[in-house]
């Protein structure tokens, strides 16, 4: 790791510390409750920003987690009354489900296309499955399920103490500190031996695996990964609307996952986060408007980030400031006569 | 016996709407490698365009048979000029703008026409009995639709001069376009032809489903399993994954309910996909169309 990229993590981890004790303080409950929501949908683009991003496993359906992770968490404080267990076992139903899907993808050598498909097509089919849960007779234990209008998630709770629910500002402190050790878990996971790994498959699968690397079990490592993570989100989107509805699988987040990645850019992990933040607020201030309606604008959105800019937004700024940055330095080399130039090609780019 | 015929008719029914669903994606899949994942949003197109049409006095059957297909596929020809042609070879940025795109055709839709659709079609076609039962008898007639129109694509790719081209374009783009074939144009004529054929389908369906701007979510599941599951073939793909998985679906509904039967069908369709993951037709009927 570079002297620069140190520095900018400690910024990084400075800012979101003093965002995460400062935001209370400042900012109304209302404020406080909505961006919990904001964090939730931001862990939910990391999640897809490391597997996507880092790893190259294109996901249309990592909603499907996400919705797992909520009604996992819901049905579990529902049944027990503590909500300790529930986060753990919401962890682990996302993570266990992705181990399962990713199984048969990964190890069935499903090209990209399709897995992007079949991913979609399950979260889908959860989305349907949930809506026609409304009976009495659809409940898990104690907890109905409620489908169309979904079943109510109780707030966190003290670990140690079942009976302590956690105000909303508490909650976001929760929400916060969690968005942030993922974050900072995710940064770690990708300098780790596995998840360089990862990278070298997404960079080029076939030379990976002559080099001896079994890029399925890596991949499916990769992809519980971000099911687990997904998961998590779904706890803190529970938290944050206090409900649990089928529209958590819906098509309308899951096509929101995928343009927050988009829009903050492919490979990095702040930038699918940023864009979370960023794109909640927009949509927030277009329902306010009223005008336009919200899936043209994102439609649009989409369009023209994958037509224009189809890095997304944090990889081109970091371009254009590292090229502001070197050029002075480019040029001296140049002068000495050592021409070797920094090349923005990948390292791994198959030939043609 | 009564029973068993029913029963039959409803898998069989079943069959026909995966495939008639299907048919578009299927034809811009095979031929061009594009996953197109506005289908749904253009079979809801060809929805409104039967709903528009019926409202401004035209008879029923034209505005299903012949304006739907018509006006979605000049649809296609304006989204293959405008979107799709910048980005062949590039698969997945492809699926990510007709993202793009389906997002973008639920607001337009929602902004001219508003979240529901005031109107509603009936199906022109009464109940019919079998026995005791009573069955639907436009279900039947979509049934008689749907082998006409795997048989007219047959048909046009078969036997046409445009089909003959577009095949040769499928199978070597760089010797077509050497030989003299306009390639370009080929893929928009294909592209607008799998645009036509699923606006046909929504207009048929939409006496049956109703109609409302976010219509395609449902559409779009069932017609992507159908064509992933019948891999690079374009009609005997389809028609094997849709027999298959419609009668998955319909046994399984029968027997435990409509929830359980979309659960026995995806995971029918994952398990297939571990199995074949090129498809049914890249392991059998090979050399089919």
């Amino acid at each position: 790791m570079s002297a620069v990229e140190k520095t900018r993590l400690w910024v990084l981890a400075a800012l979101a510390l003093a965002f995460m004790f400062g935001a209370p303080e400042v900012l109304q409950l209302f404020t406080i409750i909505n961006l919990t929501t904001a964090i939730a949908l931001a862990l939910l683009a990391l999640s897809l920003g490391l597997i996507w991003g880092h790893g190259g496993i294109l996901c249309f359906g990592q909603t499907a987690f996400f919705g797992l992770g909520a009604y996992t968490y819901a049905v579990w404080a529902q049944n027990f009354g503590e909500t300790t267990g529930a986060v753990i076992a919401a962890i682990a139903v996302g993570a266990a489900f992705a181990a399962a899907l990713g199984y048969f993808i990964f190890y069935g050598r499903v090209s990209d296309v399709y897995l992007g498909a079949i991913t979609l097509v399950v979260t889908l089919v959860f989305f349907n499955l949930m809506r026609r849960t409304s009976g009495p007779e659809y409940k898990i234990g104690d907890a109905l399920l409620g489908g169309f209008n979904g079943t109510t998630a109780p707030p966190l709770t003290l670990p140690w103490d079942s009976g302590a629910m956690l105000f909303p500002n508490q909650v976001f402190y929760a929400a916060m500190g969690a968005l942030i050790l993922s974050y900072f878990g995710c940064v770690w996971l990708t300098r780790t031996h596995f998840g360089r790994v990862c990278a070298a498959i997404r960079e080029n699968e076939t030379r990976a695996e002559l080099l001896g690397y079994d890029a399925r079990a890596y991949k499916l490592g990769l992809f519980a990964v971000g099911g687990g993570l997904a998961g998590l989100a779904g706890v803190l989107i529970a938290n944050g609307v206090g409900r649990v509805t089928p529209d958590l699988f819906n098509l309308g987040y899951a096509a929101q996952a995928i343009i927050w990645v988009i829009v903050g850019g492919r490979g990095t992990l702040i930038g699918p986060i940023l864009a979370a933040f960023g794109l909640f607020y927009l949509t927030a201030w277009l329902g306010q408007q009223g005008t336009l309606d919200l899936n043209m604008v994102l439609g649009i959105v989409l369009i023209l980030f994958v037509l224009l800019l189809p890095r997304g937004v944090v990889p081109a700024v970091m371009t254009l400031a590292t090229a502001r940055l070197g050029r002075g330095r480019d040029l001296r080399a140049a002068r000495r006569g050592n021409g070797r130039r920094r090349s923005t090609r990948p390292a791994m780019e198959p030939a043609e | 016996m009564d029973l068993f015929l029913a029963l039959v008719l409803q898998i069989v029914y079943g069959i026909s709407n995966l495939a008639l669903i299907g048919l578009g994606l299927a034809i811009i899949f095979g031929m061009m490698r594009v996953i197109n994942l506005a289908h749904g949003e253009f079979l809801m197109l060809g929805g409104y365009t039967v709903i528009v049409a019926t409202n401004n006095g035209v008879n029923i059957w034209i505005a299903m048979l012949v304006c739907a297909p018509l006006v979605v596929g000049l649809i296609g020809v304006i989204v293959e000029r405008v979107l799709i042609r910048f980005l062949y070879g590039r698969m997945i940025d492809t699926l990510l703008a007709t993202w793009g795109l389906s997002l973008f055709l639920i607001g337009l839709v929602t902004t001219i026409f508003g979240p529901q659709t005031t109107t509603t079609i009936s199906p022109p076609i009464g109940a019919i009995q079998i026995g005791d039962y009573g069955s639907s008898g436009y279900e039947l007639f979509l049934i008689v639709v749907t082998l006409l129109a795997i048989g007219g694509v047959y048909a046009v790719l078969r036997l046409t001069k445009l089909g003959l081209l577009a095949r040769g374009t499928m199978q070597n783009a760089d010797m077509a376009a050497s030989l003299g074939v306009s390639t370009p144009r080929i893929y928009m004529l294909t592209f607008a032809f799998g645009s036509a054929v699923a606006g046909l389908a929504g207009g048929l369906l939409a006496p049956i489903t109703g109609v409302v701007p976010t219509i395609g979510a449902i559409y779009i599941a069932k017609a992507f399993i159908t064509v992933i599951s019948g891999g690079a073939a374009i009609l005997a793909g389809t028609v094997s994954a849709a027999t298959l998985l419609g009668s998955v679906n319909g046994i399984v509904s029968w027997s435990t309910g409509p929830t359980l039967g979309e659960v026995a069908l995806l995971l029918t369709a994952v398990v297939l996909i571990r199995l074949m993951p090129k498809g049914i037709t890249g392991r059998f009927f090979r050399k089919s169309l």
